[in-house]
């Protein structure tokens, strides 16, 4: 199956040379990557090395931070989105993030999911039920929550609010989707659903994962890129970069000896 | 260098964003005009006296042209100082108790019940102390009762919930560790308190009496209510006192020209006195902040 | 040791003391102040406009004056304060020359004595823009001295809810002010709220600077170019000219009874912001 799609793939976004200095210090110095269309691309690397800050770079949430500044160019579908020609709303729209630590906003499931679609000017009730069901349905929470739709959304399990806040980006409609560390806060059989999640969400969507579970990248994602002070030391398919690591600094890594 | 939109509108919200940039601005403009106005109808007359005349001179005659606002601002350092003098310690003192001894149920109540302090009116305080404290210092320490010591026993309490909420604040703030290092060397708590942590939060209390005074200076209708008003340097703390916001507030109703004009003078006075006192607190919270001390 | 420990004891004694002290204080005042106040409370004390200059009659008027110029202080400072807290947290940088500016004039604003902020009141609105002792005099002189409290606490209440939801909505492709108006306003209410209770208490209280902005007239204001007379200065002047002590003592109650229950609920709001929060 995999073989099948990799023979044409089709690049989503792609990374040329890209800097990230926050104030004086580096944060990454000249990334290349190119990201594959309806493929898991994991990001790993040791705390500090960057990964959030590429990820970030790749739906321009890194302007939030005072003081960023960014050097070089990201490419969604060819488009350049560090240009003054890009709409910066509609970029987050097409690129949505997940974040860490699930923030629900303070409403009710179904507010929650609507959110976006209203944000994007859809009114009709009937339109935003439709779409509120069905991304629920995609990110698996339908079957727990479809009942409890008016609840508080606070009041859900962490897992599920980490699921809810997939169905969130979902009901916009995205093209990739950004995760960092989604799993971090999760308990194992939470973790186990979101990762069944990820496999099928990667049919519909492209996905860039950061993780600090070398078996977690290893399930979910078809490439790896490793990252160490800010440089992409290694990127490959995942079998490769695990079975057969290039690099001497990413095979100490994988294998746990990185000091 | 990539050029970086921080335009985060969507279609016609970019007024918006000017509206609220306006109202911010409009601290600034206010300010300025406040400013303008005090000192374009109070400074004329200043210079006219000269300011070293119109502070020290005890000679306050409006009706023949002599303007010294000497008297008034004796009564007024005398008020001030005298209410500092009691509320200082006892502020502290339940600073300290808020912070470090107190269980933290009781230290919430109190810390309400402060709120509730600093939230009542200073005509109240005003009224109670004239109905109070007035015939009670007449009954049983002489006097007409109307006196410097009703102003500052007035005063005192109104400052104290500055005085308690800023230095707690402090307290507060300084790191566990210092605490835990000290009592880890066999100190016990109150020597730790004395040695450790209220050197460390110093500078917070500094500038809680720093503001405290400033209230005190500026407060105007509790100390006219209960302090006699009398324009004579107070031979005493029996003896009555007239301040420089009473002077305003008595006055206003009638004065008119030159008389008016130097009551405006008294009020740069306060208020170049304030702004002066908010900015040193503020650069001394800054460098405080700098000493990696929040 | 026993000695040590003995030592101890006191101190925590004296400590305790200090603490109790306040307490007493506090509530002599509110006791002292209900106690002989609340015989003079009544409807028609309420309900009554003064006569004889206030020696007969209730304080209607002055209720109707106070409830009047808070409304206008409120109507003029609430939107300028919350939208410069909005400004200030979620579009200017914290660290532009202009953020720094504001803040500091904030802080500036709200150490101004009010005598000197009814000095201005009176040479700007009722001398320069032609307004007189009025009603509107008096309101937009209060109006900036609760503009700092508004702003504080708003800005207070944002800093505490915005941090991810802010992230989570922008990602979302919302725009700043979607975002404003739909997460962050909503969950940072309760804290503008209080803020907003605490310059009611302020205004109620306000005397220096209503009295030489808005007048001391006993009439029933109708339009806001009429002069006023507020709760607190009408006590002022029942007492310092003793006019009526009874009357006094009844306007005082009255002030006290609304300053508890406005800092009542200002906890109440406050407890609901933390409670949002968790
Ligand atoms: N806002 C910021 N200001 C200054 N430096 C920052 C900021 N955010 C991150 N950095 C620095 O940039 C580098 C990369 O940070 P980043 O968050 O991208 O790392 P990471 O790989 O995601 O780490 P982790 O695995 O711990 O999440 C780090 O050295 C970090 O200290
Ligand atoms: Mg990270």
């Amino acid at each position: 199956m995999d073989n099948v799609v990799s023979t044409k793939q089709e690049i989503k976004m792609k990374s040329v040379d890209l800097q990230v200095f926050y104030q004086d210090f580096q944060a990454l110095h000249g990334i290349d990557m190119d990201i594959k269309a309806n493929h898991v691309t994991a990001l790993i690397g040791p705390s500090g090395c960057g990964k959030s800050t590429f990820l970030r770079t790749l739906n321009r949430l890194n302007e939030l931070i005072e003081g960023t500044t960014i050097k070089g160019q990201v490419y969604l579908d060819d488009q350049a989105i560090y240009s003054k020609e890009m709409d910066v709303v509609g970029l987050r729209k097409r690129v949505g993030m997940v974040f860490q630590k699930p923030s629900v906003f303070p409403m009710s499931v179904y507010e929650n999911v609507a959110y976006g679609p209203r944000i994007h000017g859809i009114k009709n009730r009937g339109q935003l039920d439709e779409i509120v069901e069905k991304s629920l349905r995609a990110a698996n929470l339908w079957e727990e929550m479809g009942g409890r739709l008016h609840t508080p959304a606070a009041r859900m399990s962490g897992g599920q609010q980490q699921r809810l806040v997939i169905a969130r980006v979902l009901a916009v409609d995205p093209e990739v989707i950004l995760m960092d560390e989604p799993a971090s806060a999760l308990d194992p059989i939470s973790t186990s659903k979101l990762e069944e999640l990820i496999a099928e969400l990667k049919r519909a969507y492209t996905i860039v994962i950061v993780t600090h579970n070398m078996q977690q990248a290893a399930r979910v994602s078809d490439y790896t890129g490793f990252f160490l002070n800010g440089q992409l030391i290694e990127f490959n398919r995942t079998k490769e970069l695990f079975v057969n690591p290039a690099n001497q600094q990413t095979e100490d890594y994988i294998t746990g000896r990185f000091g | 260098m990539q050029p970086i939109s921080k335009n985060l509108h969507r279609r016609g919200e970019s007024w918006i964003e000017k509206g609220l940039a306006f109202c911010a601005a409009l601290f600034v403009i206010v300010i300025a005009i406040i400013t303008i106005f005090i000192f374009a109808r109070g400074l004329p007359i200043l210079l006219k006296v000269g300011v070293a005349d119109f502070l020290f001179n005890t000679d306050w005659r409006p009706t023949s042209n002599s303007f010294g606002i000497g008297t008034m601002l004796v009564g007024s350092l005398v008020v001030t100082t005298a209410s500092l003098l009691w509320a200082v310690p006892l502020g502290i003192m339940t600073a300290i108790f808020m912070a470090e001894v107190a269980p933290p149920r009781a230290s919430r109540w109190l810390g309400a019940l402060v709120e509730l302090l600093a939230g009542i009116p200073s005509v109240v305080y005003g009224f109670v102390g004239l109905v109070l404290i007035v015939p009670f210092i007449r009954n049983y320490l002489g006097g007409n009762g109307l006196s410097v010591l009703a102003g500052a026993i007035i005063l005192g309490i109104m400052i104290l919930p500055t005085i308690i909420n800023i230095s707690r604040d402090a307290i507060r703030a300084v790191p566990k560790e210092y605490k835990e290092g000290s009592l880890a060397l066999g100190a016990t708590h109150y020597q730790s308190i004395r040695r450790v942590i209220l050197p460390a939060a110093r500078s917070g209390i500094i500038t809680a009496v720093v503001l405290g005074m400033g209230r005190a200076i500026g407060e105007t209708m509790a100390v006219v209510m209960v302090t006699g008003n009398s324009p004579i340097i107070p031979a005493g703390v029996l003896s009555p006192v007239r301040t420089m916001t009473s002077n305003i507030v008595l006055e206003m109703g009638y004065a008119a020209g030159d008389h008016q004009a130097a009551l405006f003078a008294t009020g740069v006075v306060l208020f170049v006195f304030i702004v002066i006192l908010n900015l040193v607190v503020n650069m001394s919270l800054k460098a405080g902040a700098a000493n990696g001390r929040r | 040791m026993a000695g040590a420990s003995g030592k101890d004891k006191l101190l925590t004694g004296i400590f305790w003391l200090a603490g109790i002290f306040i307490v007493l204080i506090l509530a002599g005042i509110i006791g002292y102040v209900l106690f002989r106040g609340a015989s003079s409370l009544s409807l028609d004390f309420i309900l009554q406009p003064p006569s004889r200059a206030g020696r007969l009659g209730g304080i209607s008027t002055t209720i109707v004056g106070t409830v009047y110029l808070t409304l206008l202080a409120l109507l003029a400072a609430v939107p300028v304060g919350v939208g410069s807290a909005i400004y200030l947290e979620e579009y200017a940088h914290s660290r532009s020359r202009f953020a720094k500016l504001v803040n500091l004039t904030a802080e500036t604003l709200a150490g101004i004595p009010s005598i000197v902020f009814g000095l201005f009141g009176f040479v700007f609105f009722v001398i320069f823009l032609g307004m007189g002792w009025s009603v509107l005099s008096g309101g937009l002189t209060m109006a900036i001295m609760i503009l700092p409290t508004i702003t504080r606490t708003a800005q207070e209440a944002i800093l505490a809810v915005a941090g991810e939801y802010r992230e989570n909505s922008l990602a979302l492709g919302a725009s700043r002010w979607q975002t404003v108006r739909r997460v962050i306003l909503p969950s940072a209410l309760p804290g503008i709220v209080t803020g907003i209770i605490l310059s009611i208490g302020r205004a109620v209280g306000e005397t220096a600077a209503i009295i030489l902005t808005a007048g001391s007239s006993l009439g029933m204001p109708v339009s806001p170019m009429d002069p006023a007379r507020t709760m607190s200065v009408h006590l002022y002047i029942m007492a310092m000219e003793g006019i009526s002590t009874e009357r006094a003592f009844g306007t005082a109650c009255l002030i006290v009874v609304l300053i508890v229950i406005i800092n009542y609920l200002a906890n109440l709001s406050l407890s609901r912001l933390t409670k949002a929060m968790r």
